[in-house]
This record gives C-alpha cells, sequence and structure tokens, in this order.
C-alpha cells in the first residue's frame, strides 16, 4: 500500500507541476492577478507531494520492503541504517526521486523567499520551474518508476553497491544534485526575463544569491566526489576526466562564469544578453550531465547499466529545453541587451576575459568529453581521449585565467589608469617574482616539465599577494585597527567572500602542483614484515588478518609507517567481501596530515601470506579539497551581504524596484 | 578610436583567441585519442603495431595467471570468435573477473602479447561498456553469417546455428587510425609527473 501512496503522491506533483507551468504563466500575460498568485502554493504543493514520495520510498528502505523492486536490487536487511537511507539515492530511479524533490525544493524556496519579488516575475520564474518539473516526473512516472513492485517478493535484497556504501557517498548525491537543480533558478530566472523582456540590474541582483547558492552546493559536491574517489576507489587518483566528472565539472565552470558576468549585469548593467545565454547554457549542461551519465552512451568508470528508453527521454527533454531557450533567446535577446560602456582598462573588461577563458574551458571540457560520440558517428572508429589532454588544455588555459584574476580585483569598474593599476601590482609582482625563482632553487624538478612547480607556486603567491594589496587598498582609508571586522558586518562581505573564494583557487593550484608533481607510487609485493620505503618513509607491513563487518568479510591488513625510527601511523586497509553481492572491495587506509597523506591500499592475496599492494606519498594533496571548500566558504560569506538580506528594515525604507525587491537569501 | 571601434577590435581579438585555441585544442586531441579494437580486429592486424590503443572483451574463464613476482598478471581476452593474450604489471581494479568484460589501454608486445598500462574499473558488475557488447555482438553476427555459409555450401550436417541471429549490426569498421610517424604519446608515467591534472 505505501509504495502505492508514493507512486499516486508522484503523479500528483506532476498533476500540480502541469498546472504552475501554464496557469500563472497565463496570468502573467493577461494580467490576471489570481492565476499569477496561484504559483506560490502550487509550487509549495509540487514540492509537498514530490517530498511525501521521497519519504515512503526512504520508509520502503527502512521497512525492507523488498516487494519494491528499486528496493530489493539496491538494500539488504543487513545493511547499516545510515546506508539504507543512502541507497535511497544510490541508484537510477531513487536519485530521480531525490532530483525531482530537490527541484521542487528550489521551486517552494523561490515562492517564500520572493515577497518583495513583482508578482508577473514570481509567476514566470515559477512557471518555467514547473516545466522543468514536469520533465523530471514525466521522466520518472514513464521510465523509471521507483515504486514498482514485484511478486513473489524476495526475501533478502541484492545489497547496495559496495562502492556507494560510504560516508561520504551517503552525501556526495545530494550535494551535486542540488547544485545542478540549483541552477534551473537562474535558468528559470533567465527564461522570465526574456520573457517579459526586462532585464535590469534588479534583475541580477535577484539572481546572484540563488546563482551563488547552488553553485557552492555544486562546488561541495564536486570536491566530496572527488575526495571519495580519492579514497574509496583504491587508486589515489583524485580527477580522472571521466566522463561523468566532467559532466559536473561542465556545469560548474558554465556557473562560475555566470556568477561572474552576474557581477557586471548588476554593477553596470552591461553583459546582459551575454548573462542570460550563460544561465541557459549552465542549466542545459546540468542537463546534459543527467543524459549522459543515465544513458550509458559513454564508457565510463560511473556508468551503470542502463536502459535505451531513458536516454531518448533525456535526450528528447534536453532538445527541448536547449533548443526551446534558445529560440525564445534568440527572438528576446535584442530587446534586453545594451548597458554600461567601459573602457578597454577597467575591470568588465578583466571579468570579460576570465568569462571567455572559463567557456574557452567549458568547451574544451565538452569537446574531449563527447570526442569519442562524434569519432563514433562520423565512423572515424571507437575512440577514447586520454587525459593528458585535459591536463595539457587545463595547463595552457588556467595560469592566464589565475594572473588575470590577480588583476581583476584591483581595477576600477568602467576605467582604470595604467599607472595606478602597475603601481597597485608592483609589490604583488615582485613578491611573486622571488617566490618563483626560491622554488626553482629549492625544489627542483628534474624533467622536461620543469617550469611547472615555479608556475604554479608563483600563481598561488601571486593570487594571495594580489588579493592581500586589494584588501589594504580597500581598507587604506580606514586606519582604525580592526577595520576589516567593521567592514566585514556593514556592507563588504560579497567582497571579503570575492577574496575568501580567489584564495580557495590558491590553495587548489598548490595541492594540484604538489601532489602532480611530487606524488609517488608504488605497486610493489610484501611478505609478513617486510619494510618498503616510499619518499623516505618506510611501511612496514605486519600481515592480514581476517574480521568480520556487519554485511561483508574483511582481509584487514595491518602497516607501522616510521619517519626515520619514529612510528608515526599505524594504517589498517581492507578487504572486503561483501555477502550479498560477492563483490570484492578495496578500502584504502589513509595517514592524513595538512603537507601530505600517506596512503595503503590492498591488492590481492599472493601465497605465503604475501600481498599484492599499493603504496603511496601524496603531498599538499588536502589542499585541493580545502581550496574547494574555501572556494564554497567565499561563496556563503558573499550571499549573506547585506543588499540580498530579506528587504527588512533598511531595504524596505529605500525606494526603487531593486531595493524593494531585494530578496532571496537561502 | 571611437567606442564602438574599440569594442569591435576587443571582439575581434577574443574570436581569434578562440580561434587558435580551438586549432590547438583540436590538434592536440588527434594526438592524444586512442582507438579501441576487438580480438577479431587486432588478430586480423587492423589494430596499429606501435600505437596505444584500446582492447576489449570478455576475460577467458580460467585463463588468469599470476607470474612469479607476484604483480604481472596474464589473462586471455576474447570477443568468442578471437583471442588476445594480455599482461599488466600491477593491481587489477575490484570488479575484474573472469568471465566478465574488461577494456585494457596499452600497446601490442612481443610474442603477440597485449601489454596493458590500464584496465579499467567498473562500478557495477551487471555494467558492459558499449564497446564490449558491440563488438561480442558483431562476432556472433559475423559467426552466425559464418556457419550459415558453410551449411549453404554443402557441408552435410552442419547444424543451423543456434541462438536467434543477433539483429544486423551495421558493420562499423573503424578508418585505419593515421599511421603516424611520431609514436602517440604514452600517459603519463607514474613516478614524478604523475597522472592527475596540474594547474
Amino acid at each position: 500500500m505505501i509504495p502505492e501512496l508514493g507512486h499516486y503522491a508522484l503523479i500528483l506533483a506532476l498533476g500540480l507541476a502541469l498546472i504552475q507551468a501554464v496557469l500563472p504563466l497565463a496570468g502573467s500575460y493577461t494580467g490576471n492577478r489570481a492565476w499569477m498568485h496561484t504559483a506560490r502554493p502550487l509550487a509549495w504543493g509540487q514540492f509537498i507531494f514530490s517530498a511525501i514520495a521521497f519519504a515512503l520510498l526512504l520508509l520502503a528502505f527502512l521497512t525492507d520492503d523488498f516487494s519494491v523492486v528499486y528496493v530489493a536490487s539496491n538494500s539488504n536487511t543487513l545493511m547499516p541504517t545510515i546506508y539504507k537511507v543512502s541507497a535511497v539515492w544510490g541508484a537510477h530511479e531513487g536519485s530521480l526521486l531525490l532530483w525531482a524533490a530537490f527541484l521542487a525544493g528550489w521551486g517552494a524556496a523561490v515562492a517564500s523567499l520572493s515577497r518583495n519579488l513583482p508578482l508577473p516575475i514570481v509567476a514566470r520564474v515559477l512557471a518555467v520551474m514547473g516545466m522543468v518539473g514536469i520533465g523530471f516526473l514525466l521522466f520518472m512516472l514513464l521510465t523509471s518508476n521507483p515504486f514498482e513492485r514485484i511478486f513473489p517478493p524476495p526475501l533478502e535484497g541484492r545489497d547496495l553497491n559496495p562502492l556507494l556504501q560510504d560516508p561520504g557517498l551517503a552525501i556526495h548525491p545530494p550535494l551535486l544534485y542540488m547544485g545542478y537543480v540549483g541552477f534551473s533558478v537562474a535558468f528559470a530566472f533567465a527564461i522570465a526575463a526574456l520573457l517579459g523582456g526586462k532585464l535590469d540590474a534588479a534583475w541580477a541582483r535577484w539572481s546572484r544569491p540563488w546563482t551563488t547558492t547552488a553553485w557552492i552546493f555544486l562546488t561541495l559536491g564536486i570536491a566530496l566526489g572527488s575526495w571519495w574517489a580519492y579514497y574509496e576507489l583504491g587508486w589515489g587518483g583524485w580527477w580522472f576526466w571521466d566522463p561523468v566528472e566532467n559532466a559536473s565539472l561542465m556545469p560548474w565552470l558554465a556557473g562560475t562564469a555566470l556568477m561572474h558576468s552576474l557581477a557586471v549585469t548588476e554593477k553596470r548593467g552591461a553583459f546582459k544578453s551575454w548573462t542570460v545565454l550563460l544561465a541557459i547554457t549552465a542549466f542545459s549542461l546540468s542537463l546534459l550531465g543527467t543524459f549522459l551519465v543515465r544513458s550509458g552512451v559513454l564508457t565510463s568508470v560511473h556508468a551503470f547499466a542502463t536502459d535505451p528508453a531513458r536516454g531518448t527521454f533525456i535526450l528528447i527533454f534536453l532538445c527541448i529545453v536547449i533548443g526551446g531557450s534558445l529560440a525564445l533567446y534568440a527572438w528576446r535577446a535584442p530587446a534586453v541587451s545594451g548597458g554600461g560602456r567601459f573602457e578597454l582598462l577597467s575591470r568588465e573588461s578583466f571579468l570579460l576575459a576570465n568569462n571567455l577563458l572559463l567557456t574557452l574551458l567549458t568547451a574544451l571540457v565538452l569537446l574531449g568529453t563527447l570526442a569519442p560520440l562524434i569519432y563514433e558517428a562520423m565512423a572515424w572508429g571507437k575512440i577514447s581521449v586520454g587525459f593528458p589532454w585535459f591536463n595539457t588544455m587545463f595547463v595552457a588555459v588556467t595560469p592566464f585565467l589565475a594572473f588575470l584574476m590577480g588583476i581583476g580585483p584591483l581595477t576600477r569598474w568602467k576605467q582604470d589608469e595604467p599607472m595606478r593599476l602597475a603601481r597597485e601590482l608592483r609589490l604583488p609582482f615582485i613578491v611573486t617574482g622571488a617566490a618563483s625563482l626560491l622554488t626553482v632553487i629549492l625544489m627542483p624538478l628534474i624533467t622536461l616539465d620543469w617550469y611547472l612547480v615555479p608556475l604554479g607556486i608563483g600563481l598561488a603567491v601571486w593570487l594571495l599577494t594580489s588579493h592581500l594589496q586589494a584588501i589594504r587598498e580597500r581598507l587604506r582609508h580606514k586606519s582604525r585597527p580592526g577595520a576589516i571586522l567593521t567592514d566585514l558586518a556593514s556592507n563588504g562581505r560579497s567582497f571579503y567572500g570575492m577574496i575568501l573564494a580567489h584564495l580557495g583557487v590558491a590553495m587548489f593550484v598548490v595541492g594540484i602542483t604538489l601532489v602532480s608533481n611530487y606524488g609517488q607510487e608504488k605497486d610493489v609485493r610484501m611478505s609478513p614484515g617486510g619494510v618498503q620505503e616510499v619518499a623516505g618513509y618506510r611501511f612496514l607491513f605486519h600481515g592480514v588478518t581476517t574480521q568480520r563487518g556487519p554485511n561483508y568479510m574483511a582481509a584487514r591488513g595491518h602497516f607501522q609507517i616510521f619517519d626515520g625510527q619514529r612510528p608515526i601511523a599505524e594504517l589498517w586497509p581492507e578487504k572486503r567481501s561483501y555477502f550479498a553481492s560477492q563483490k570484492p572491495m578495496t578500502e584504502a587506509s589513509i595517514d592524513w596530515g595538512l603537507t601530505r597523506d600517506l596512503y595503503v591500499s590492498l591488492g590481492e592475496p599472493l601465497e605465503d601470506g604475501d600481498w599484492a599492494l599499493r603504496l603511496y606519498y601524496k603531498p599538499y594533496v588536502r589542499w585541493i579539497w580545502l581550496g574547494a571548500l574555501l572556494m564554497a566558504l567565499g561563496g556563503l560569506l558573499a550571499i549573506t551581504d547585506r543588499r540580498y538580506r530579506l528587504a527588512r528594515g533598511l531595504g524596505r525604507a529605500r525606494t526603487g524596484v531593486a531595493d524593494n525587491a531585494a530578496v532571496a537569501r537561502s | 578610436m571611437k567606442a564602438r571601434e574599440k569594442r569591435l577590435v576587443f571582439v575581434a581579438v577574443g574570436i581569434m583567441g578562440v580561434g587558435v585555441a580551438a586549432w590547438l585544442a583540436v590538434g592536440a586531441l588527434r594526438s592524444n585519442i586512442s582507438y579501441y579494437f576487438s580480438p577479431t580486429q587486432v588478430m586480423a592486424n587492423e589494430a596499429p603495431a606501435q600505437a596505444l590503443y584500446r582492447l576489449g572483451g570478455l576475460v577467458v574463464k580460467n585463463s588468469l595467471a599470476r607470474q612469479p613476482d607476484g604483480l604481472t598478471v596474464v589473462f586471455d581476452v576474447t570477443d568468442n570468435a578471437q583471442t588476445v593474450k594480455v599482461s599488466y604489471t600491477g593491481i587489477l581494479p575490484d570488479l575484474f573477473g573472469e568471465g566478465q568484460g574488461v577494456v585494457t589501454k596499452g600497446r601490442m608486445g612481443p610474442g603477440g602479447v597485449f601489454v596493458a598500462e590500464e584496465v579499467l574499473a567498473k562500478h557495477d558488475e551487471s555494467y558492459m561498456p558499449p564497446e564490449v557488447a558491440d563488438s561480442l555482438q558483431t562476432a556472433h553476427a559475423q559467426g552466425v553469417t559464418a556457419m550459415a555459409q558453410a551449411a549453404a555450401a554443402g557441408a552435410d550436417g552442419a547444424a543451423p546455428p543456434a541462438g536467434p541471429a543477433s539483429p544486423a549490426n551495421p558493420e562499423r569498421q573503424p578508418t585505419a587510425p593515421p599511421a603516424t610517424t611520431d609514436p602517440t604519446p604514452a600517459p603519463a608515467q607514474p613516478g614524478p609527473v604523475a597522472p592527475g591534472g596540474r594547474a
């Protein structure tokens, strides 16, 4: 009975989404306020029924209801409760349900945080979100119903894929989906603006916090996925340029460009149609990501067994969304374009360069990801694009991005004096040069790529010093100590958010540079009592014992690590075999530190208690994820900026549409 | 220069930059791709002798043998028509198994043994890489055709082909990869310059 209720709730949500897509939109054109007013309750209704469906599927998992096919294939009575919860989104049907519920949730958030938006805009935004909702709900109901029953029900479930039985992966998909789906709000705002033919600074101000929020989720989701791949897959890598990873990177790059372009649109009224195009692109790339993951057209480590009907459906959906919004764009964009002028040397120019480079990176990832499909379609053979290509492309483009990123924040809007800017940049430039030179001397790399480490370190120092200079410049006229705190408390949050996020990039660059160039990896055969040395650390192997986990048996290795004579860590890597699926699963063991990780992963047992295993030394690898975390924190700080706050008090006292509608903190 | 002209120059420079970048990117792509071949194609010498490529199929049951060093394994990969021996030094992915689909990446070594540098892992054991599924189907279709021809040629007592003929798979023979003189760059070797993105 309960699964049928869930199914029914989904159908109701679809019904409400259908009305939400039509009625408020019609109202916004005919001026029928009653119709427009239905948008908010409908968005809430869609959310409530999607949430009910999700809760009922969760209940089916918690009560081990194996009469539901999805539960039977992804759960097991022995599984710990936390993984029964995360198993809800562990496979296709459930992750779609989560997706649809999040989408409706974003809709409900817009509905409740938009009290100060003009009614026609709310109506249009929510109608567009209703349309997207229809697509996903229909997809679920037609091709992937999570509540499908099986008779007779099996006595025991098939267990969740062991790779997914991990705390990191329990929260990685929800964060990622929140990000993907969050771009639907920016998309809806863009489409609403095109429909209304009005796109001004106020519009950008409404869109900004939503876009940044989605971007924060996506950043955290990608970072968590990378971290999970690092410790769970047992290869010690943190990014594989796998199609599915690329699918999450593309909306991130486009979304990053969008955030910067929105800044220009808000402050200077420029880049309007470009901003709209980016909003459409970011969301379309999110949908493309879904298509790539769910259709199985590409070989990927993430690929799951797939059903062609699903791929076809998403492809059609994708064509409607992209085709429809681009057609609308072509028709209406001339009406919304135009805006502030600026000189060649101005912050606008640097943000334009930022957008061009980020778009270029997005296009490169898209090219590399789709090249196998293009080759196959043209009958040029079946190919795969190796990660050296992606690395080469990013190493070639990102230094420019980082270099300009250091100058942009110091540049003035509209027009700047070359001499003034040069004075500002003199000190950062000198420090950067010195740091790079020092790197060449102190950290030699005897390979063809000797320039990579000085380049990476130099760029990080450049970002750090130029942003410190930007803070100094901002506080120049406030000599009191603690000026930075008063500034933070008043209206400087989006500025400091930007600084924090950019310093996150610097940290990220340091991590990538050092781990890529100084990391060490060793595949070895070890006997109990044997010692191996990696990067000056001695790994002593004590042998392997057998241990029982809740739903698996594990061979558990014991290692002691010495730095010189001093023992510094004990590691317990495991090789598990899960009862239900009989799948083997490697659990690496890591001694982590801010400056280096030591990593052991068990391979296969050989004769006489020997094991084939992998030892890694990963310097500064944590900085990669810490950098991403810093970026997300920067975004968080930026959206708490005053001007986005719900217009209470101050905001309401001022006049004008823009302030009146300063909304939406989420 | 007027503002409008300035902007035009700006846009033109931008477009040129993007154009040059695209040209370089596509050029680099051509030397960084690896083609896929089935065992049948490899045995028919359709695969390049020197370059890096991917070989996929099913791991033949009971063919997995470990070399004395404990780290090198040798196994047979088949598309049910032809079989190629593959050797790999390193740790196999968790979901590697006999009788299951696999995609390996490497070069043909001496003695007709394919030396893999990489063995692809999968998240899901019921998943079949699309290339492998395709080559199995092609090999099956060819086998059926061959048997039918043999039967038609009057080989008496030839049993009718067992199983339904798989849907005629358009013979998608990959064009021979460009026989370049410069060898395809090898994937980054483990070592000081390890794989992984660099900024």
